[in-house]
């Protein structure tokens, strides 16, 4: 077992966070206040090859591993939420699933421009009835001759409106099972943007990650090729399930570079500021309380290696994800909160980054599977 | 078309100085970039592989770490990495320098070599000039626009409130302001690919037409006889003077301490 990163993973977090603090940091604060989506950084991106890091170089992406690519989303966490969180859904939570469940039809028409950053991803699960009970989705997708018909609508979905490739969910069908009880059927699709019938709703105002474009998807009588079903009709929830598998090591990613962001700000600002004639780091309760943020954001971190390494060389990887997940964004959550807190009333104004960071953390505790999920996933494999 | 880039692997200066005892920088013990102005020499050299589907060479003469900045240039798309490493070799000057790099290049084929115009440790300039010399090839420095016409490069070279524009034939060689371009990133997996490339190592017996009272420390003209980290200089004398009187005020200064 080796904790040391090899030089060609420390040359690439030297790329990352190059270009994070050159690229992302100076308009971390413009994107948050006017909740403009970062479009120029995501083209920058595109070019620099930050849009399909983990896909495979024959459908054009990088050819790296997992680690590689949570590295890329904690160090422009680290800097901006809003950025991390895009990079992470549209590899994760889209580029992912085709790779693993796409023919090689789809593979060419959609893995390959999302890979380059041509097109941007995205992922429709969540609906208004269907959060952490996703078995209660209503939206619908009925075969009718060679095309599907989606109606229904989704709800929370990054990358909402930017994104020109969606994996959207939809009940197929209905099952009964010994019991008499009835199951859906859920099945996976690719949607892309602009086919008719396909329309956005509201774009959602948050408290944090304010530059991620966040809306509702609304399908009625959408129709689609018969080909864009994407593994097989029916199995879509397991489908939905790994690919959360994944997107929590990205969300982990994104809450420990949010975490480690806001730990290094604080320990620059508590050797500045001065208060009864020296600097607040000369104080032994901020002394103490930095030694807890950096000894916790350490070890989220040794959790969140763990499960892309674990990616990387395991079928199923889901007890590492939700541990990584679950770790990561309570150590965001607190480590935020105490950035804040150490920085007195300075932590409050806008033009200090801990603040942003603070309310940038609290939906890593949310998304892609609350707190309470991770939990229940993590004991569901303890208690088996 | 072959081009061959020399790139330096100098201090960051975020990181501190260190120096050995005879005054040489201790390299091996600070953090390292690749020099800004290479790096646009890199640049170019792979816009022109973008344009005319030349073959990138990078040269670096420096400690086995310097290495480091040979797969950084591979890793942003260079093809191919040559190391110039020996015990001998060390505490060069920009004569010494230029006369190791000339050596290795003799075993290169190329159309053009382009370096850059200063590292920002030695801050001289000179290392570019000396190799075309050295080379017998002309030199088109302080470039700050490239174009290749047929076999002849037509370079903008910066000059004070104006630039002029050469031709050169080549086999020629370039210095690059760090001003000529915005490089591009590595990509992700081109740093991976970097460190499965193969970089060839050179030694001082791989020098071709290079003695050796011409290399190292030893060989080097200039000696240094002190070097220090800045000294940090109290704050100063602030004066609140309107600008006439600030003036006089001033002439008094400099005359006093006979500076005028």
């Amino acid at each position: 077992m080796d904790f040391m990163l090899s030089k060609q993973h420390e040359m690439a977090r030297t790329l990352f966070k190059e270009f994070a603090e050159k690229e992302v940091k100076p308009l971390a604060q413009e994107v948050d206040e006017t909740e403009v989506f970062p479009r120029g950084t995501v083209e920058k991106m595109a070019k620099a090859g930050f849009l399909g890091i983990p896909v495979p170089k024959e459908y054009g992406g990088q050819g790296c591993d997992p680690l590689t690519y949570a590295m890329c989303v904690e160090e422009l966490s680290k800097v901006c939420g809003t950025t991390g969180v895009i990079v992470s859904a549209h590899t994760s939570l889209c580029c992912d699933p085709i790779m693993t469940y796409g023919t090689e039809e789809q593979k060419q028409k959609y893995l390959v421009p999302l890979a380059k950053g041509e097109k941007l991803g995205a992922f429709g699960l969540t609906e208004p009835g269907a959060g952490t009970d996703a078995q209660g989705q209503q939206t619908k997708a009925v075969l009718e001759g060679d095309e599907w018909v989606l109606n229904g609508s989704k709800i929370f979905i990054t990358n909402g409106k930017e994104a020109d490739v969606y994996v959207i969910f939809a009940v197929t069908g209905v099952v009964t099972d010994k019991k008499g009880r009835s199951k859906k059927l859920i099945s996976a699709f690719i949607v892309e943007k602009g086919t008719p019938g396909f329309t956005f709703g509201t774009k959602e105002k948050k408290m944090g990650i304010r530059g991620s474009s966040t809306y509702e998807l609304i399908f009625t009588d959408c129709r689609i090729p018969k080909e864009n079903l994407l593994g097989q009709e029916g199995k879509g929830f397991g489908i939905a399930m790994h690919t959360l598998d994944g997107g929590r090591i990205g969300i982990a990613a994104q809450a420990l570079g949010l975490a480690e962001g806001a730990l290094d700000r604080t320990v620059e600002y508590v050797k500045e500021r001065k208060q009864f004639g020296r600097a607040i780091g000369a104080f032994q309760n901020t002394q103490f309380q930095l030694a807890d943020m950096a000894t916790k954001v350490q070890a989220a971190q040794l959790l969140v290696y763990k499960a892309a390494m674990a990616k990387a060389t395991q079928k199923v990887y889901s007890i590492e994800a939700a541990t990584a997940k679950l770790y990561a964004a309570e150590v965001a959550m607190e480590v935020t909160t105490k950035a804040v807190q150490l920085h007195g009333g300075y932590g409050y104004i806008r033009e200090y980054d801990v603040e942003r960071m603070m309310r940038d953390a609290k939906i890593t505790e949310i998304y892609e599977g609350t707190s309470e999920v991770q939990r229940m996933v993590i004991s569901g494999a303890l208690l088996k | 078309m072959k081009i061959v880039v020399c790139i330096k692997q100098v201090p960051d200066t975020k990181g501190g100085v260190k120096f050995n005892p005879d005054g040489t920088l201790d390299r091996g013990a600070m953090l390292t970039i690749m020099n800004p102005d290479d790096k646009a020499g890199l640049e170019a050299a792979l816009r022109l592989k973008d344009k005319y589907d030349a073959e990138v060479t990078v040269v670096t003469m420096g400690l086995p770490k310097a290495e480091e900045v040979l797969r950084e240039a591979i890793a942003m798309g260079a093809d191919k990495g040559v190391l110039v490493t020996d015990r001998v070799l060390g505490g060069a000057d920009t004569w010494a320098t230029s006369q190791t790099l000339a050596g290795a290049i003799r075993n290169l084929e190329y159309d053009l070599i382009i370096t850059g115009r200063q590292a920002i440790d030695g801050d001289t300039a000179q290392v570019g000039p000396q190799i075309s010399e050295h080379l017998g090839i002309p030199v088109i420095s302080y470039a700050q626009k490239i174009e290749i016409e047929g076999d002849s490069v037509i370079v903008e070279r910066q000059f004070d409130d104006r630039y002029h524009v050469l031709k050169a034939k080549m086999p020629c060689l370039i210095t690059a302001l760090a001003e000529l371009n915005e490089p591009r990133y590595m990509t992700p997996g081109g740093i991976f690919d970097a460190y499965n490339a193969e970089i060839t190592v050179w030694g001082r017996a791989n020098l071709v037409n290079v003695e050796d009272s011409n290399l190292g420390l030893k060989g080097s003209p200039t000696q240094i006889a002190k070097a220090s980290d800045k000294v940090r200089k109290g704050a100063g004398e602030k004066v609140n003077l309107d600008a006439a009187e600030s003036v006089d005020y001033i002439i008094d200064k400099l005359k006093v301490k006979h500076v005028i």
